[in-house]
Order: structure tokens, then sequence, then C-alpha cells
């Protein structure tokens, strides 16, 4: 049992340092590759009038191509 | 959902979660006042018969700043940076609006009910989970009017991202329902057991080291998404905004966000290390607890270095000074608590005032200090009226951070000097001290708790009439301040 444990926890911490360090390498990734800028949001505190523009807008309703 | 055209957002209930938060406040804390000096000085005890005793007020002290001070404080940042962060005003819904109506008077009434109560000597025993089950019932259904609300303002939001400071609101929400209900899962015993006891009596589901795993589990977690989570809700939103400077890192937010979550949940345990629960419990409580370390210093670190090519303001804002120093506790306090969870330093920690000391720089340097920012900052907003003193902020500030030093300094020294004399034996094996030796020891301590305490009520004062001042006398704003506040 003990030893069981001892497995356990070493593969824990193992699982948790890759999915952590996974999720900085997606963060990073994502912003380089362009796909995602992250530090924009930290606008949404600064403008935070009722009418200022947002960072990200809601969705519109999708609009049917009539052709 | 109405037109935005002229719309303003609607600070209703803000406002009268802002004067429940000063209230309670004082109400609370004099309490702590009162059960310091009972420490120091027992006679105290005898003031007011059965309900001036340390053990009668003690609850009261807890629940009272727990869920008088803090959640009104919690409430009004999340009324006021919800709105503002989502861009959509309360006012737009009047299902919402009577939603935040009837949560603010039933959430009066369960507070009151608390504090009679336990006044009465009716509780539960547990923790941070004093209260019988009639008023646990109607938390739930507070909780989830918080949450229908939350949610509700999401689902009408104008801004479709949700900034940091609502992940954490959610996490507070979510964290605390599922916690407060597993913890509280009671038997009323008058109901089951064909009319014994009184009605309001019950005892827990659990018996004995199982409920204390799930009373801890809770109990921790109580310090993870009350005094911590929406407390960085609150830091994420009013530190950026009164300095104008955007958040340092938002990719750090974001890890930290999860990195938090994740551990905080685990580590509850660690209140019972060295006690009849497993081993492996005890050794993954505190393998957690140390962990916790990096996401805690990610979310300050990430707040002090927002002010990066700012510091001038530390010295200008008595409000960046509230946010810098509550950052700065609670990097000092997310390092003490997994110290204090090593299970060689637990050994002398645990039972001492040492770990009062830790709760107090905690929540008194952490979470109230963020509290006072969050009212101060949203006052002339809400109000439409200037800060009414400035040097009244600065006195504030000083006074309570000599305050809360002189807390945490103390029972450090009394905490590790009580663990030590417990543990002293001589080279038979005998016990060194009796008990009565270490309370000898301990007392100058003691009494330098109450005069901190003292100060720190002094200047909960001085910010409630500064607060009084400011919303009913402070200088009318033609327009509303883009970020630093303005203060006479």
């Amino acid at each position: 049992m003990d030893q069981l444990s001892i497995y356990g926890y070493v593969i824990g911490s193992g699982i948790m340092v890759v999915v952590f360090y996974s999720y900085i390498v997606y963060l990073y990734r994502s912003e380089k590759r362009g796909h995602k800028d992250y530090e924009k949001y930290g606008k949404i505190a600064l403008d935070d009038e009722i009418d200022s523009k947002p960072v990200e807008k809601g969705l519109e309703p999708v609009k049917k191509n009539k052709e | 959902m109405q037109s935005n055209a002229a719309m303003e957002y609607d600070y209703s209930i803000v406002k009268l979660y802002m004067w429940t938060t000063v209230i309670f406040g004082i109400v609370g804390m004099l309490i702590g006042v009162i059960i310091a000096s009972q420490l120091a000085w027992p006679q105290l005890n005898y003031m007011m018969g059965e309900y001036g005793t340390f053990s009668r007020l003690r609850p009261i002290h807890t629940n009272v700043v727990v869920y008088g001070f803090m959640i009104s404080g919690i409430f009004v940042g999340f009324y006021y940076s919800a709105q503002r962060v989502l861009k959509v005003s309360m006012g737009e819904s009047k299902f919402l609006m009577t939603l935040g109506y009837l949560q603010f008077f039933l959430y009066l009434i369960a507070a009151s009910g608390m504090v009679i109560s336990e006044a009465m000597g009716i509780t539960t025993s547990k923790e941070y989970a004093q209260m019988e089950w009639p008023l646990d019932i109607l938390i739930v259904v507070i909780w989830v009017i918080w949450g229908v609300i939350m949610f509700g303002l999401i689902g009408m939001r104008r801004e479709k991202a949700l900034y940091i400071s609502m992940w954490y609101y959610v996490a507070t929400f979510l964290g605390v329902a599922m916690l407060y209900l597993f913890n509280n899962m009671e038997v009323p015993t008058q109901l089951l057991s064909g009319g014994l006891g009184a009605w309001y009596h019950s005892v827990s589901m659990y018996a004995g080291t199982n409920d204390a795993m799930v009373q801890w589990w809770w109990g921790h977690n109580a310090v993870a998404f009350v005094f911590t989570v929406p407390i960085i809700a609150l830091i994420y939103y009013f530190l950026p905004k009164e300095s104008g400077q955007a958040v340092y890192s938002y990719k750090l937010s974001l890890l930290s966000f999860w990195g938090l979550m994740f551990i905080y949940l685990w580590a509850g345990g660690h209140h019972l290390l060295w006690s009849t629960v497993p081993d492996w419990v005890q050794t993954m409580a505190s393998v957690f607890s140390v962990i916790l370390i990096l996401p805690s210093w990610g979310s300050a670190i990430n707040m002090l270095l927002t002010m990066k090519g700012e510091w001038n303001q530390l010295t200008e804002n008595p409000l960046i000074k509230f946010m810098v120093l509550a950052s700065t506790f609670y990097m000092l306090s997310t390092l003490e608590g997994p110290i204090q969870a090593v299970k060689s330093v637990n050994a002398i920690a645990h039972f001492t005032d040492w770990i009062p000391g830790h709760v107090h720089d905690g929540t008194l340097g952490w979470v109230s200090f963020m509290v006072f920012a969050t009212l101060m900052h949203s006052a002339p907003r809400v109000f439409k009226r200037e800060i009414y003193s400035k040097s009244l902020l600065e006195a504030q500030f000083w006074i309570q951070t000599v305050g809360v030093v002189l807390y945490f300094t103390s029972m450090w020294i009394a905490g590790i000097t009580q663990g030590m004399m417990w543990r002293a034996v001589d080279e038979y094996g005998n016990l060194m001290y009796s008990f009565i030796d270490t309370v000898n020891a301990l007392h100058p301590y003691w009494a330098i708790r109450a005069v901190g305490g003292t100060l720190y009520f002094i200047g909960l004062l001085m910010f409630a009439y500064n607060f009084f001042m400011t919303a009913t006398a402070g200088r009318k704003l033609e327009t509303e301040p883009q970020f630093r506040s303005p203060m006479a």
C-alpha cells in the first residue's frame, strides 16, 4: 500500500508538471502564432464604460445568406 | 435588454452592501478586540454573564468578520466591477434588480439570525460553519440567487471576453456552493428522532474522523474561496483601474487561476496533521500546501508588477498603498501557511498562537485592506462625490499597518514559545512545564496582540467616518474619474 502511494505521488506529480507546462506552452505558442492576443484582455478593466468599445464584441445574430 | 444609449451602471445594490460592510466590520472587529483582551486579562470574561464569555463571543467574531464584513465587501466588489467588466448594467433587467434586492434582504435576515443564534449559544460547533440548519438553508438560497444574478449578467454582456476577475467570481460561487453543501449535510434531531431536542438542533451526517476531514475540506477552502479567490478578483480589477495600468501579464493570471483551482482543494487536510486521519491524507495535504506557493505567488507577483514603472503612485495615492501592501501580505501569508503545513514545523505550530497569527496577517493585511480599497475606490463613482479626506486615509493606513505588524509578530513569538514549552522534556523524559507556565510566559504577547487589534479597530473607525462623510458630504463630482480616485 505504501509502495502504491509512493508511485501514485511520483506519477501524479509528473502529470501535474506536464499539464501545467503544456498550458504555459499552449498560451505562449497560440500568441506567437497569432491565434490569440491574451494581453489585450487586460484592457477590459481600464476601459470599462458602458458605452466603451468591447475588446471582443458579443456574438451577433447569424444572418442567413439569401443567395 | 434596453439600448445602451444614455445607460448608466446601477449601483443600488452596491450601496446597500457598502453599509453592511462598514457595520459588520465595526461589530466583528470590536468583538475581536474584546476577545483578544479577554485572553490577556481573563476578568473581562465576566462583564455580561454568559453573553460576554470568550467561548460565546469567539464564534460571533469569526462569523461576523467573515460572513458579515468580508462577504459584504466581496458583494460590493462584485456588483460594482462585474457590471463594468461585462459592460452591462443591472438596471437593464428588472428581474436581476429584484433578485439583487431579495438577496440583500435575505442576507440581512441570515446575518442577524447568525448573530442572535450564536449569542444564544446555538451552534453546530463546527469551525466557520457554526450556523444551524435553518440558517444553512437560507444561505443556500442566498448563494443560488447570487449565481442566477452572476450568470444572468454574463448572459446579457456586451463584452464577449470574460475578464479574469469574472473567472474568480465564478470560481467563488461554484467552490463555496460545493463545499458548503457537503460540509453542512446535517440531520435535524427533532424531526428525525420523534421529537427529541430543540427544533433547530442538528448533528453532522458524518462521524468522527470523516467529519473532521469534511469539516477541514470546507474550513480550509473557506480560506480559499472566501479569503483568497474573490479577493484576487477584486485586486485584478481595482488595482489596474485605480493605477491606470493594465494587469502585468494576463497569461500569468490565467495560469495562476488554474493552478490555484486545482491545488487549493487538496490542502485542507493540513489542519489535521498529527491527528487520527490517515497518513497519506496528511502527506498529500502537506505536499499540496507547499505547491500552493506557486499559483499564490504567481498572482501576487503579477499584482506587484502591474505597478512597474508607476511606483511613484505608491507615495502619492493611499489606495495604491492599501492594495500594494495587501499583495505583499498575500505573499507573506501564502508563504507562512505552507511552512506551517510542513509536518515537522506543524509539530511545533499546531494548536499554538502562531495559527491565529497566520490567519490575521492574511485577513487583516490582505483581505481587509483590499475591502477598504474596494469601498474607497467605488465610493466616488457610486456617490459621485470626492473622497472626504486623503490625510485620514493615510493615517488609517499607517495605524492599521502598525496594528497588523504588532498582531502577527507577537503571535509568531508567542506561538513558537508555546510550541517549544509544550514539547520541552527533562533528561528523564518528564514535561518541563505545566500549562499555566506557558500562560504566564505568553501573557505579554497576548497584551501586545490586544494593543495591535485596538490600533486596527481605531483605523477601522477612521475608515467608517471617512466613508460616511464621503457618501454624505464629499465635494460633488461633475464627471466620473477614469482612474485615480479624487480625494480632498
